[in-house]
Formats: structure tokens, C-alpha cells, sequence
């Protein structure tokens, strides 16, 4: 039998940063690079990045891989905020849009 | 590096569900641990219309749909076409939401586990019928308002208990069941890995809390989640081919921690509360029993 393939579009061609009221800010001096932030987000908007111009707590961290906040796809839940054992994200009032 | 679960995502963003949403949570986790070679089928619910209209999709892997009742046959039949096909190295995954599973789709779950199929039914549970409207499921616990449980004057709350699918599965002997949390996903994904070792059927219940539906803020979703488990309002536990693991917090919270937080219990007395305390405690005996290997069923 031939399988006979189906069209396919992957949901990332949607982008949900207009359902945003308020919106994570990383405080890198803060953030300790533990990534519970990335695992709890709901809408896989919270990257990982190594090498960005980011602020450091110290040397160290310039090795480690960083969260970032993808704002194409953030909704603003806010559980990034609540989960961050390390009070490194602040949820920002978007601009009146 | 600090990577507690598999960086590898099989779940995409720019979904519908609602921000906040427990039961995406639970889709990401269970993909991550299934990994490529997996078929996953949705019923009527709201993982059938989170991918959003059709030709999207959110996830990476086959993505079927199928009618509201018909989880359980459908895994079934995938399981056994791919089997015909030489491909029994793919999972076949049911993700199923509590009214299609604890309410219409009950037989066909009990028969796809009886016919003993190499199959993974998940259940998320959000504890209504979310996509419509929040009506009652008999997964719904005791005390909840729901719109066909509504608190008017009247307060027709649900009188009833929460039927416990994943007890019922372990009644029907099913060789591997448990309970999960989307507030931790180490332990989730570690479950899933042992019933991938497992041969037959497996049933996974996973709490997926609903912002809009259990009426609380978006970002208090996995706190919820956690306080059900400090609560022993949803126990974790873990049946494999008889033997019974039980996770036990040293220091319950009591109900009220988990109960206070969602507008669908706020109209609970005291007196109502202090019965949800009692039925948790006495179901945390039941457990602990069961453990020992006295058989409750
Ligand atoms: C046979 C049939 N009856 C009713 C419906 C309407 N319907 C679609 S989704 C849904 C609720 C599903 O509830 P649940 O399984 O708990 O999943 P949730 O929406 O909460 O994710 C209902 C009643 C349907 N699609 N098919
Ligand atoms: S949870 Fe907080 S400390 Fe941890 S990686 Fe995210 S922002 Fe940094
Ligand atoms: S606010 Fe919610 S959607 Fe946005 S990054 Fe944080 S967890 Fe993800
Ligand atoms: S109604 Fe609840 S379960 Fe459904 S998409 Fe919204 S948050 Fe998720
Ligand atoms: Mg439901």
C-alpha cells in the first residue's frame, strides 16, 4: 500500500504574542542558568542559548547555557515568574497596544 | 548541565490551548519521553483542537484524530496495522482527556487493555469537560463547582466522589498503570520509561490543572499541581505487573493549601472541607494498605 502523504503545517507558523497582557523579562544578573523556567513553559517559549551578550552574575556563567524568552510565542501566563526559584523574572506590563 | 528532563521537543509552539494550560504541559512531557517513533490519537477534547484548523498540526510525530468514545479501539488498531507492517518498535499513544476516557470512553479503554494490546493510554486530567464548557465528569471531584454543578443559592456542586480511572486500572489488572503530575516532570518521564519496558498495555493518569476551567490565575498552574500531590489529593503512585510503589511526602499539607486557590471550591464550608480532609486520609490508608500487599480490590 502507498501511503500517500497529507498536507502538514506546523502550529510555530502561528504566532500568539498579540494573547500577551504582561510579559516575562529575564533578570540575567539574577538568573542562575537552573532552567526550571524552560521546563515548565506550556507554549515551548523559552529557548536556550550559550554565548548571548548577556549579563553574568559572575565569570562562570559565561559557559553556561542561558534561558530566553521567545515573545513570537509567549502567551504571558506567567508560570516562568512563579516557577523561578531565584526571583529572576519580572512580568512587565505590555504597552497599550 | 541543569537539563532535569530531555531538551529534545516534539510539541511546537503557536498552539491554541489557553496560556497556562496544564494539559499541554502534559502532551510536552509524555513526547519527550516517547521520542520520534511514536503515533499519537486524540479524541473530541481540547488536545483535538489545540493543534489548531486543519492542515496544523503541533506535533512532530502522526497525529490522529478520532471520535469522542473511541480512544482505546483506535490505539488498537494503529498498534496492530503497524505491527502487520514489521514496525513494532513505534509506540501507539492514546491522549485522551477524563470525559473521553473515565465517561465515554471507558469501554473502549477496558477492552483495549483486556485484549492485552502493546499500547499507552494517557489520560489528562482536567477534571471536566473542558472544551465545552466545564461540564461535571465523573472524574470531577466532590465539592466542585462545574457549569452543571453550578452555586447558585441552590448549590448543586458536585455531591459525588471522583471516579479514579487509574484505580480502576489496576483492578483490571492492567500490567502497567500510574499516577503523574505536570508539576513534576522528572518523575512523569521516568514513568513513562518504565512502561516502555513494560509489554502490553500501560495507563497513565496525569492531573493537568485548567486555569479558565478550575477558575485560578494562569500562572499558578503547576503550583496547583504541586499542592495535589503535598495534599494527597492526587497521590502519585506506580503499578508494575503487580507491584505496588506509592510516593510518599513526609509533611501532607492539609486540603486547604490545594483548595483555596481555585475559584471552583470557594464556596465550600468548613464542614465540606473537613470532608474532603477525611476522604483524603482515608484514601492515603487505603494506599499505604495496598502497599503492604493487602489488595483492596
Ligand atoms: C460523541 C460526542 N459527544 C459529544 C461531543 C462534544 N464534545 C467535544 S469535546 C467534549 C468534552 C471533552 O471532555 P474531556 O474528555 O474531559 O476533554 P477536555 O475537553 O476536558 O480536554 C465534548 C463533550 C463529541 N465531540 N462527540
Ligand atoms: S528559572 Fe530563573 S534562575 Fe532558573 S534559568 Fe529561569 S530565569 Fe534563570
Ligand atoms: S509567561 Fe508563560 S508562555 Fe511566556 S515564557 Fe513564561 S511560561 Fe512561557
Ligand atoms: S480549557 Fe483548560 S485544558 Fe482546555 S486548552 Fe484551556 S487551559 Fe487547556
Ligand atoms: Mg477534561
Amino acid at each position: 500500500m502507498v501511503l500517500v502523504p497529507t498536507a502538514y503545517a506546523p502550529s510555530s507558523n502561528n504566532k500568539t504574542s498579540s494573547w500577551r497582557t504582561t510579559k516575562p523579562v529575564i533578570d540575567y544578573g539574577k538568573c542562575t542558568r537552573c532552567m526550571i523556567c524552560w521546563k515548565f513553559c506550556p507554549d515551548v517559549a523559552i529557548g536556550v542559548t550559550q554565548g548571548m551578550n548577556l549579563e553574568f552574575p559572575n565569570e562562570r556563567f559565561a559557559k553556561m547555557e542561558a534561558p530566553y524568552i521567545d515573545y513570537d510565542y509567549c502567551k504571558g501566563c506567567g508560570i516562568c515568574a512563579n516557577e523561578c526559584p531565584f526571583d529572576a523574572i519580572d512580568m512587565v506590563q505590555e504597552s497599550e497596544m | 548541565m541543569p537539563f532535569s528532563i530531555p531538551k529534545e521537543e516534539y510539541m511546537m509552539s503557536g498552539h491554541t490551548a489557553c496560556a497556562g494550560c496544564g494539559a499541554t504541559l502534559a502532551m510536552r512531557y509524555v513526547m519527550k519521553a516517547m521520542g520520534e517513533k511514536t503515533v499519537v490519537t486524540v479524541p473530541a477534547s481540547c488536545w483535538a483542537v489545540i493543534p489548531g484548523n486543519y492542515p496544523n498540526t503541533a506535533l512532530k510525530v502522526p497525529f490522529i484524530y478520532t471520535p469522542f468514545a473511541s480512544t482505546g479501539a483506535t490505539i488498537s488498531g494503529i498498534r496492530e496495522a503497524l505491527n502487520e507492517e514489521g514496525k513494532e518498535d513505534y509506540n501507539v499513544v492514546g491522549f485522551a482527556g477524563d470525559g473521553g476516557t473515565a465517561d465515554i470512553g471507558l469501554q473502549a479503554l477496558s477492552a483495549a487493555m483486556e485484549r492485552g494490546h502493546n499500547v499507552f493510554y494517557i489520560m489528562y486530567d482536567n477534571e471536566a469537560y473542558m472544551n465545552t464548557g466545564i461540564q461535571r465528569s465523573s472524574s470531577t471531584p466532590y465539592g466542585a463547582w462545574t457549569t452543571t454543578t453550578p452555586v447558585g443559592k441552590d448549590r448543586v456542586y458536585k455531591k459525588e466522589n471522583k471516579k479514579v480511572v487509574a484505580d480502576m486500572m489496576m483492578a483490571q489488572k492492567v500490567p502497567y498503570v500510574a499516577t503523574a503530575s505536570i508539576a513534576f516532570p522528572e518523575d512523569l518521564i521516568k514513568k513513562i520509561q518504565n512502561a516502555k519496558k513494560v509489554k502490553g498495555p500501560k495507563f497513565i493518569q496525569i492531573l493537568s490543572p485548567c486555569p479558565p476551567g478550575w477558575y485560578f490565575n494562569s500562572e499558578n498552574t503547576v503550583k496547583i499541581a504541586r499542592l495535589a500531590v503535598e495534599t494527597r489529593i492526587f497521590p502519585l503512585y506506580e503499578y508494575i505487573e503487580g507491584k505496588f510503589t506509592l510516593y510518599k511526602n513526609p509533611n501532607p499539607l492539609p486540603v486547604e493549601k490545594y483548595l483555596e486557590i481555585q475559584g471552583r471550591f470557594g464556596h465550600l464550608s468548613t464542614e465540606e472541607i473537613q470532608k474532603i480532609q477525611e476522604n483524603v486520609n482515608k484514601r492515603w490508608e487505603e494506599l499505604l494498605d495496598r502497599e503492604k500487599g493487602k489488595v483492596i480490590t
